[in-house]
């Protein structure tokens, strides 16, 4: 169990990056805490993997610092670093008992016998594998492999931190929800650092204590579910995070007002005037509009009214943009003369996509 | 480092032979004999013209191609609908038919050279490609079904189901859609196909009157006094279409073998 | 999911059943036929019974012995050739790269070997090991080994065994290669971080992956070397003496030499029974070893 950090960490696979293209992750510090539990959220390519593998071993970053509890291992080979990792697709030694799997790391390690067994025997407890340890490892289920890789690294007492790299991805839909609490579960009981890379929002956001989300090579930001959803720190993370996104719309702001295609929107805050080289947008999730009548709120055109059973989201065009909206299951959204209206608390500035504070 | 060395070593082994041969088909008769020299001191291309103006050489590698071409064809259009057979159905006897068929792949050559020889006297092919190339097909026909099994089963069958579904009709569903999935297991086929057929020296000697290019060679080995640099020559020539064939499917090689079924 | 049952998929097995039974079955009843013949010649045939497999089966008896001896020389050149080409097969594929330039270089000249016609490998193993002229022949003979694979049993096994291995070899490393990296690079990874010795990590993941293609590398070199025929002549030509005379040379000589029909069916049909009764040893372990793997393969497909 270790503090994980990552000082002034950048990595390009090319020789001699100049472009910031050319990056596949820019700088960045970061700081992982002890017995967190971390996921690395994004889309396909944005390097969260990139950043797993420099955490493993796998990749040695072009520049920057990788620490574990202050001790330097930028350097180090992966089997040097004392962690665990937990693939995409199951890794199991197919030939080998699940007991045999689990006392593998140990074996290789030179632990003594009795040790081995009472480990294999508490982690197998944990996983709630105990019945199975005498079976074949490749007869069974993919979640049940993905237990035992996850077990093959709590195994050892020594681990720093269990890296995931997107573990549910062959797993059944139905198995993918009890496996992820199971998660959850290992890790308060195992107090181990996990991080968890992934790019289903669901997954990051139930697993983590704490959400890093990637775009682009650049970590946009850190936060725990509930900051990322009330006030995203990019419109990236706005689009990225929650169903539907937020939706962001270009305006112009002054003071404690802003103005989207002549009409007026109250900002909960007051604002420096932005340099007018930005692009200004105001960000709004559709939580935070409601219905309203009369002549308060923005005038909208409601093209579909999707119903999900719980509630409707409101498909809709403000003068073009298309712009959505939730409202309750009982509320009935009229064909003509909608109007939303916005939590002026709950609406953000961005400027070049980054969060503008007041 | 080791694994490098070791290659290397391996590499180098697989090279020599083939090297040596080369370097023997630019010397001349006396430089071979008197002289031991890694490069030929005196490089002559006479080897090489005597085989391009002899049109008895010309014709073998003409005659020998022809028939590995034919027996390539042969078995893969017969292969592949028997291949779809094993692959999607349960029917009478299929398992022993497999294995029968398997049998003839693992039959000894020997065996067989003389009663081809009658039977192809008997039905009046003798000395033709025809009776090469059919004669051929008894290890290539199996192997060929063999290797086309094995990308068939990793084709989905509800790739199938569908196609029914939308109407295709199953000569026009495994023209237009199943055979352009499995192209890199009739590349792989086709490859093994030609290879085998191209090696085989007993058949194409026994059903020929010294026709094929295997065979003029042995001929010219046991002519009076052998021509070292003319055999030599003619060897290196039979090697370019085989290295020819693995330069084009080099990428293929590894996904054949990687379904075990050569 | 079980294959459906589906009879008429026979006229699709058709092309297939009639080509190989036109090669395979008529020549059998040929080579029946004849053994239980004898002939004096000018095709005037007589009942001989199972005389013929008499003789073949008494090693008192001038054929018998003479084939029991060619089946010896078979089986222990099958054996040899397989003590060598399976390790230095599996180690090679060990050592082969990965990715990069250099595997389309380590394929093709791998694959050389086995598409240089079998008589052109006989010819360039002939000069190679000649003492005049052979680059190999010359220098052994030069470090002062009396060397010469005409007239000496031991370099004339010497130089067949080698040139076997020159020739094969290299099939049981690319299948193995094949197997080796059906295994994704994930497992290297988790071994590594998982601290396991290089032996472990063959023992853990590299030999589970081989031991599929293993089985069929070695049925195939076990077959293929059973009945080789045509290096061998080419080289020694059977010699010196007997020395080098295997099954099939040894049928050739008696079938096409000699025209003994009788004798050489005879041979060739107790000759095929032995290589059969292996094959389908083989074929039954191969389908059983293949038999658990097909419920967890249809498994993990559907997860």
């Amino acid at each position: 169990m270790a503090r994980l950090e990552l000082r002034d960490l950048s990595h390009s696979y090319k020789p001699n990056p100049v472009e910031p293209a050319d990056w596949a992750l820019k700088p960045m510090t970061m700081i992982w805490e002890d017995g967190g539990a971390y996921a690395l959220l994004g889309p396909s390519g944005c390097g969260k993997t990139s950043l797993l593998n420099i955490l493993s071993g796998l990749v040695i970053p072009s520049r920057g610092k990788v620490l574990f509890d202050d001790v330097d291992v930028t350097t180090l080979p992966t089997e040097q670093r004392n962690i665990a990792q937990v693939f995409q697709f199951p890794v199991i030694y197919d030939t080998m008992t699940v007991e045999q799997n689990l006392a593998f790391p140990l074996r290789n390690r030179g632990v003594e016998p009795a040790k081995i067994d009472a480990r294999v025997k508490e982690v197998a407890a944990m996983l709630e594998l105990t019945g199975d340890l005498k079976r074949k490892a490749s007869g069974l289920t993919a979640d049940m492999k993905q237990k035992i890789s996850l077990g093959r690294g709590l195994v050892r007492e020594d681990v720093r931190a269990v890296l995931f790299d997107e573990p549910l991805t062959v797993i059944d839909p139905h198995l993918k929800w009890q496996l992820r609490a199971e998660l959850k579960r290992v890790h308060r009981q195992s107090k181990t650092t996990m991080v968890y890379v992934t790019h289903d929002q669901t997954e990051a956001l139930t697993f983590a204590d704490k959400v890093v989300v990637m775009y682009d090579g650049d970590v946009v930001q850190v936060g725990t579910p509930q900051q990322l959803f009330e006030e995203p720190a990019h419109t990236f993370v706005g689009h990225f995070i929650g169903s539907p996104g937020m939706n962001v719309l270009p305006a112009s702001v002054a003071g404690g007002v802003a103005h989207i295609k002549g009409n007026e929107i109250l900002l909960g805050r007051s604002y420096q005037p932005i340099d007018s080289a930005k692009r200004v947008e105001i960000g709004v999730r559709p939580e935070f509009l409601r219905l309203g009548s009369g002549t308060e709120g923005l005038p909208v055109t409601v093209k579909r009214v999707e119903d999900t059973g719980r509630q409707k989201i409101i498909r809709a065009e403000l003068d073009g943009l298309p712009i959505a909206a939730l409202a309750h299951e009982d509320e009935t959204v009229p064909a003509s003369g909608v109007r939303l209206i916005a939590d002026p608390a709950r609406v953000h500035v961005y400027a070049d996509g980054q969060l503008v504070r007041a | 480092m080791s694994r490098r060395v070791i290659l290397t070593a391996y590499l180098v082994f697989l090279m020599l032979p083939i090297y040596w041969l080369i370097n023997m088909s630019f010397k001349d008769n006396t430089e071979i004999t008197n002289t031991m020299s890694l490069f030929p001191l005196h490089p002559t291309l006479k080897n090489y013209g005597e085989i391009f103006t002899n049109v008895t050489w010309y014709r073998g590698f003409q005659f020998s191609l022809t028939y590995v071409v034919l027996n390539t064809l042969i078995s893969l259009a017969v292969a592949l609908p028997a291949a779809y057979a094993f692959s999607r159905y349960r029917f009478l006897g299929d398992k022993h038919l497999f294995f029968w068929l398997l049998t003839n792949r693992m039959a000894p050559p020997a065996v067989f050279a003389l009663p081809f020889f009658n039977l192809y006297s008997a039905v009046g092919l003798f000395d033709t490609s025809w009776a090469v190339a059919l004669a051929h097909c008894i290890f290539n026909v199996p192997l060929a079904v063999w290797i086309l099994e094995g990308f068939m089963s990793g084709v989905p069958r509800e790739i199938d189901e569908t196609a029914y579904l939308d109407g295709y009709s199953f000569p026009r569903f495994f023209v237009r859609i199943f055979i352009p999935l499995i192209a890199n297991g009739i590349g792989v086929a086709a490859f093994f196909c030609f290879m085998f057929s191209w090696v085989e020296l007993l058949f194409s000697r026994t059903l020929t009157n010294n026709q094929s290019i295997s065979s003029i060679m042995t001929r010219t080995v046991s002519a009076a006094g052998i021509d070292w640099g003319l055999l030599a020559a003619a060897g290196v020539l039979t090697l370019i279409p085989g290295a020819l064939v693995i330069w084009f499917v080099r990428d293929y090689i590894a996904k054949g073998f990687a379904l075990g079924r050569v | 999911m079980e294959k459906p049952l589906n009879n008429r998929a026979w006229f699709l097995v058709m092309p297939v059943a009639l080509i190989v039974a036109f090669n395979a079955i008529l020549p059998l009843m040929t080579v029946v036929n004849y053994s239980v013949q004898d002939t004096f010649g000018n095709n005037q045939f007589f009942w001989n019974g199972t005389g013929w497999f008499k003789d073949l089966l008494d090693p008192n008896a001038e054929l018998g012995g003479r084939f029991l001896a060619a089946l010896g020389r078979n089986v222990s050149f099958s054996l040899i050739i397989l003590s060598i080409e399976v390790p230095l097969g599996i180690l090679v594929s060990l050592c082969m790269p990965k990715k990069g330039p250099g595997v389309a270089a380590c394929l093709v000249i791998m694959a050389l070997p086995l598409l240089v016609p079998w008589n052109v490998v006989g010819t360039i193993w002939q000069i190679f090991a000649r003492t005049d002229i052979g680059l190999l022949g010359w220098t052994v003979s030069h470090l002062g080994i009396n060397y010469n694979y005409t007239n000496e049993f031991f370099s004339a096994w010497f130089t067949i065994i080698l040139m076997d291995v020159w020739h094969w070899t290299s099939l049981i490393a690319l299948l193995c290669y094949a197997g080796l990296k059906s295994s994704p690079d994930a497992f290297y990874q988790a071994a590594r971080i998982d601290g396991a010795s290089r032996w472990s990590v063959f023992r853990a993941i590299e030999l589970p992956k081989l031991n599929r293609v293993l089985l069929i590398g070695v049925l195939l070199r076990f077959m293929d070397s059973f009945m080789i025929y045509t290096e061998p002549f080419v080289v020694t030509g059977g010699g010196p003496g007997n020395s080098t005379t295997g099954v099939s040379i040894d049928l050739v000589k008696i079938a096409l030499g000699q025209f003994d029909l009788g004798k050489a069916a005879a041979m060739s049909i107790v000759y095929n029974l032995i290589i059969l009764s292996t094959c389908w040893v083989f074929y039954t372990v191969m389908t059983n070893v293949d038999a658990p793997d097909r419920p967890r393969d249809a498994k993990d497909g559907a997860l």
